[in-house]
């Protein structure tokens, strides 16, 4: 569990950060004559993948028919802005829907990345200090972390978004909501740390550092959080998943990114009305993307208990 | 006995007490106030006019007195978006929200423990397959979950899709309301129920399993008791023991997941008014929501706690002694 945990989080950072490369348009890029244009799957025409053109039938409609007389290559190898291919469809601006998921999975996964760490790192000090200190210390940081762990995180992390400015800045919306999911996450990383540093810090090796002169932040730094990196490891790949879908949520109900931001959340947002889920379902490709990233996550956790069979 | 309840009670009150003057503190922290989010159609005077009707420009202690004063004699302020009471307002959805939670809990109930209970049981084809389903469906947020259903719905038409009732519900008597009702009621409800159903089932199933190897079981097979009847009669009560605690686990998930499946399908519940009220910073109606959301999670763990003291005749035995 630990080790392939390691892995899975190691691979979706690196999926991230070349996700945008593998972009055939910019995020932003509208094509205004290809409104909501449906997905073009790709065929083999000999060796070269192609698809058919699409030709707008009915404006009013935004209804679309593929050519079939003609063919053209894919994205990443021709650039010809008269007919652009969508090999995930188009959204309500004509933005590619496959370019705005691998941009969004920047924001997203980025975003969630960056309070897993901040969570565990908060969690993982705190859990520990509580743990080694003990007495009123440890009394004090444990209640904070039970009243936050009662709370449905949900409502925390809505009351939080709604009480600052409403209308902000992508850049300060993303560092503002990555504090708003460490404040929620780092309870759920402290519990099991502080239990393990209470246990630990008895061995002799506590005792042979303490006796040395090591000072409590250095045995804390170097000897107890070390010992508890396998909690750490998992409890950021149950974060993570948590983290995505809290932003997908915010962003959805018009508290997270400002629209032309690219996150799977903003994706949604302009999607998850009735009438755009019944005509253009295309456009819920980042809900896919989330329910992958999350089965992903069950199946490694799964992986824990050994299978009885 | 007693006492227990006592503790509990007082938890309950300290929570929500602390969450709704928590929620109160923060709106009113919260930069812009319910004049400034009404728009740009008030004049500055119109909003300095609005500010002291609804007295806006007091103090937050003096706010705060007076609203603490009047909320433990049950009178919960005046909604500034609605100009109504909050109590009667607050009342109206917190029932829709708990007619959608309870639904949830059943559909996850009807289906997860039945299945949980085939796939503990029995091995096959059958088994196998509802294993592949549950990892599936605990792997379905309510977002998710909801934004398929809403799909499918309206690809097909299975469900009448948004809102609690169709738009002519007005003039409907009592039983067609009601008729109403459970068309709107399955979409929202099962999005909520299918990852709660899935986690059923695979504690269920791990609990039955283990249980079925304790050897009371096989003493009852021994004595010719048919198997159907040992599993139900003699494994099924021991395993409910960690199910009912997930039980207790659910209703934070629950909570969450309520307000997500009422903002995509409409359904006017507490969550969508309390995220209404957050936005145009109505103070007493985000007190009032937060108070009653706070009384239903410390009751649903109640009860949770006390389901699992019922069924548990250990746990009764300590109280006891």
């Amino acid at each position: 569990m630990i080790r392939r945990a390691g892995i899975f989080l190691a691979a979706l950072i690196l999926f991230s950060l070349i996700a945008p490369w593998l972009a055939p348009y910019d995020a932003g890029r509208k094509f205004d004559d290809f409104l909501h244009a449906p997905p073009m799957p790709p065929h083999l025409d000999g060796l070269a993948p192609v698809v058919h053109p699409l030709v707008l039938a009915d404006r009013l409609e935004q209804r679309f028919e593929a050519d079939r007389s003609r063919t053209v290559r894919l994205p990443w190898v021709q650039h010809d802005d008269a007919t652009p291919v969508f090999l995930l469809g188009a959204d309500d601006f004509g933005r590619d829907v496959l370019s705005r998921l691998l941009f969004g999975a920047r924001t997203s996964i980025g975003l969630s990345l960056v309070a897993t760490l901040g969570a565990v790192l908060i969690g993982a000090l705190a859990g520990a200090w509580a743990g080694y200190r003990g007495g009123w210390i440890d009394e004090a940081i444990m209640r904070v972390a039970d009243f936050v762990l009662v709370l449905p995180v949900i409502y925390v992390v809505l009351v939080l978004r709604a009480v600052l400015p409403l209308v902000l800045p992508a850049s300060t919306v993303f560092v503002l909501v990555a504090w708003i999911f460490i404040v929620v996450g780092w309870p759920f990383v402290a519990k099991g740390v502080r239990a393990i540093v209470a246990v630990e810090r008895g061995r002799e090796y506590v005792q042979a550092a303490q006796s040395l002169g090591a000072s409590p932040l250095r045995i804390l730094v170097v000897h107890l959080i070390p010992a508890c990196a396998g909690h750490l490891l998992v409890q950021a790949t149950l974060l993570l998943p948590a983290f995505i879908l809290a932003e997908a949520t915010l962003s959805f109900i018009g508290l997270g990114f400002p629209d032309p931001v690219a996150s799977w959340g903003t994706m949604l947002a302009g999607a998850g009305n009735y009438n755009a889920v019944a005509r253009f379902p295309w456009t819920l490709a980042p809900a896919v993307a989330i329910f992958a990233i999350v089965l992903l996550t069950n199946l490694l956790a799964s992986q824990q208990t050994p299978i009885r069979d | 006995m007693g006492r227990y309840l006592l503790t509990r009670l007082a938890f309950a009150l300290v929570l929500v007490f602390v969450v709704s003057s928590a929620a109160l503190l923060l709106t009113r922290l919260a930069p812009g106030d319910f004049a400034t989010m009404q728009g740009v159609d008030l004049s500055v005077e119109q909003r300095e006019q609005l500010r002291e009707r609804l007295g806006l420009n007091r103090s937050f202690a003096a706010q705060y007195l007076s609203w603490a004063s009047h909320a433990i004699r049950f009178d919960f302020g005046q909604s500034m978006l609605y100009s109504r009471p909050v109590g009667g307002l607050v009342k109206e959805r917190a029932l829709n929200t708990a007619v959608l939670a309870i639904m949830a809990l059943l559909f996850a109930t009807a289906i997860g423990i039945p299945l949980g209970i085939y796939s503990g049981t029995r091995s096959g084809i059958g088994r196998s397959l509802i294993r592949v389903l549950s990892v599936i469906g605990v792997s379905v947020p309510p977002l998710i979950g909801s934004l398929a259903l809403v799909f499918l719905a309206a690809r097909t038409g299975w469900f009448p899709v948004g809102g609690m009732t169709s738009a002519a519900g007005i003039d409907l008597t009592w039983s067609q309301w009601i008729a109403d009702l459970a068309r709107h009621v399955p979409l929202p409800a099962l999005a909520l129920a299918i990852p709660m159903a899935a986690a059923l089932e695979r504690l269920q199933s791990e609990a039955i399993e283990s249980a079925s190897r304790e050897r009371f079981v096989a003493a009852s097979r021994a004595r010719g008791v048919d198997r159907a009847r040992s599993i139900l009669r003699h494994a099924w009560p021991v395993s409910l023991r960690p199910v009912l605690g997930l039980y207790g686990v659910m209703i934070g998930t629950l909570f969450s997941g309520s307000f997500v499946v009422e903002v995509v399908t409409s359904w006017p519940g507490l969550g969508r008014l309390m995220f209404d009220a957050l936005k145009a910073r109505d103070l007493f109606l985000v007190a009032g929501c937060a108070a009653t959301g706070a009384l239903f999670l410390a009751a649903g763990t109640l009860i949770a706690d006390l389901l699992l003291a019922c069924t548990d005749p250990r746990v009764r035995a300590g109280e006891r002694a």
